[in-house]
């Protein structure tokens, strides 16, 4: 790793006006995807601002139809979460299906969101559960926020502080993980929201990153039964293929865990 | 540079070191304490793995820096001079290591595991809370009875303690 320097703001201005002063800067939340990329020299940015004891970024509130989670805020943290288990259940049993016990406690689901990883589990979530995510200058919608692989409507020092998600009525997660490194090979959050929308959100298999699956929620607004998206397939164009799976296997993939995430309604299903 | 101030197994140590040293470099290189073990430096092995508060990390992958003022366990600080902590002992007792290159990793996670689930354990959790550990003389199955009685182990001595 090159050398860098390290800061730790305690204010969110302290750390937007840190970023525009000096060269070359990154912030750094739980560096489990910033750190091993130092590592690999494929990043090696001169200042790495450390976002974690800025108290707008931690902390889960709970509204009557949202649930607020600060972006500091670690996977474990989120699976233990007692408030958010009464609520979304299938985003705890998320949280808890990434990476390993050591991972999920120092990732944070803002690291996450704002690296976009076409893999990652916490994409599918805000989509799936028409989140707002909200900065240090506005407020972005969860349509308008993913920009493709690892793209993101951030803007250079744009600091990500909280994710609302919508409550949804009901919704379910699936996930076929990849063994070794358990991210996801092809995932589905399911939710069916309070005005009757259905949103199918699948990571893990997208050639653009976590995406919309439109026929599905079609399928699924006629009928909520795990069998109305039976025979339905993603067209394999759209998906990843590389030596880990196939597109063509990753669209049988996309197919099973939308029909599995449809049948654990209020839960999780991680295979 | 940065002054950190990090107690590692009770003794508080400050030093001066260069930001991008991770963890485990301050262990090993700064502190002299080679237990942790850096198997594959990516983030994936769990041979470095120690507990920070209370939670057990993969100290390759944590800038020392950045906990500054947090307290740290590493394998060092378990035995009791000669006697060693019941997971060590589990360990030796079920021949839960061969080369022994990751059980300093696995000791500290299954010490962290046992703690925060009270010892409260069963195989699948066992197995599900290792995943951040791999072993490759493929030990599992020995590490896995080891656990298990370490945190049976656990149970009855908190039992005998609420008495
Ligand atoms: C072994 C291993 C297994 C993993 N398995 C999974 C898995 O199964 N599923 C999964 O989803 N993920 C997995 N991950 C990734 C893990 O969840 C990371 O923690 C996460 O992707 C990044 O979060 P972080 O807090 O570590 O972010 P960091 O590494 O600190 O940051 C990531 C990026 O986001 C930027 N950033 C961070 N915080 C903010 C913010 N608040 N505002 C703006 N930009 C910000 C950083 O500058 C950086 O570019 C795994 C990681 C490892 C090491
Ligand atoms: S050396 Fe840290 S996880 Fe392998
Ligand atoms: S005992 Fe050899 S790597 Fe685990």
């Amino acid at each position: 790793m090159y050398e860098t320097t390290y800061h730790r703001p305690g204010t969110l201005q302290e750390a937007v006006s840190l970023f525009s002063k000096v060269e070359e800067a990154a912030y750094l939340s739980g560096g489990h995807t910033l750190i091993p990329t130092m590592k690999g020299r494929l990043a090696a940015p001169a200042h790495l601002i450390d976002v974690r004891r800025i108290p707008e970024l931690s902390g889960i509130t709970v509204g009557p139809d949202r649930i607020i989670v600060g972006a500091a805020t670690t996977h474990a943290t989120v699976a233990a979460s007692e408030k958010i288990r009464a609520l979304i259940p299938s985003l705890c049993g998320l949280a808890g299906s990434i990476g390993d016990v050591q991972v999920r406690h120092v990732g944070t689901i803002g690291g996450s969101v704002a690296n976009n990883d076409p893999a990652a589990d916490y994409p599918s979530a805000v989509l799936a559960l028409d989140a707002t995510l909200h900065t240090d200058r506005r407020s972005i919608p969860a349509s308008e926020y993913f920009a493709g692989l690892y793209t993101t409507m951030l803007e250079p020092g744009e600091i990500l502080v909280r994710i609302e998600f919508k409550m949804p009525e009901i919704a379910g997660y699936a996930k076929f993980r990849n063994p070794a490194s358990r991210y996801a090979l092809a995932a589905a959050f399911v939710a069916r929201h309070r005005d009757g929308n259905i949103h199918v959100a699948i990571t893990g298999a997208g050639n653009a990153g976590v995406f919309r699956w439109t026929e599905a929620e079609e399928a699924l607004q006629a009928r909520f039964e795990p069998d109305a998206v039976k025979g339905l397939l993603p067209d394999e164009n759209d998906l990843m293929g590389d030596m880990h799976a196939p597109a063509d296997y990753r669209a049988h993939l996309v197919g099973v865990v939308t029909r599995r995430a449809v049948e654990n309604l209020g839960g999780t299903l991680i295979e | 540079m940065s002054k950190v101030a990090i107690t590692v197994n009770g003794t508080l140590h400050t030093k001066e070191v260069e930001d991008r040293t991770l963890l485990v470099q301050f262990l090993r290189d700064h502190l002299g304490l080679t237990g942790t073990h850096v198997g594959c430096d990516t983030t994936q092995c769990g041979a470095c793995t120690v507990i920070v508060d209370g939670k057990a990390v993969k100290s390759c992958t944590i800038l020392a820096a950045s906990i500054e003022g947090a307290s740290v366990s590493t394998v060092e600080g378990l035995a009791d001079g000669e006697k060693l902590h019941d997971v060590q002992a589990a360990f030796h007792e079920h021949h839960g290591l061969q080369c022994g290159f990751c059980t300093p990793g696995m000791i500290m996670a299954s010490v962290n595991m046992i703690e925060r689930h009270d010892g409260v354990l069963d195989e699948a959790t066992v197995r599900h809370e290792l995943e951040g550990n791999l072993c490759r003389c493929t030990g599992y199955h020995n590490i896995i009875k080891a656990v298990l009685s370490a945190a049976e182990k656990h149970r009855a001595a908190h039992a005998v303690a609420a008495e």
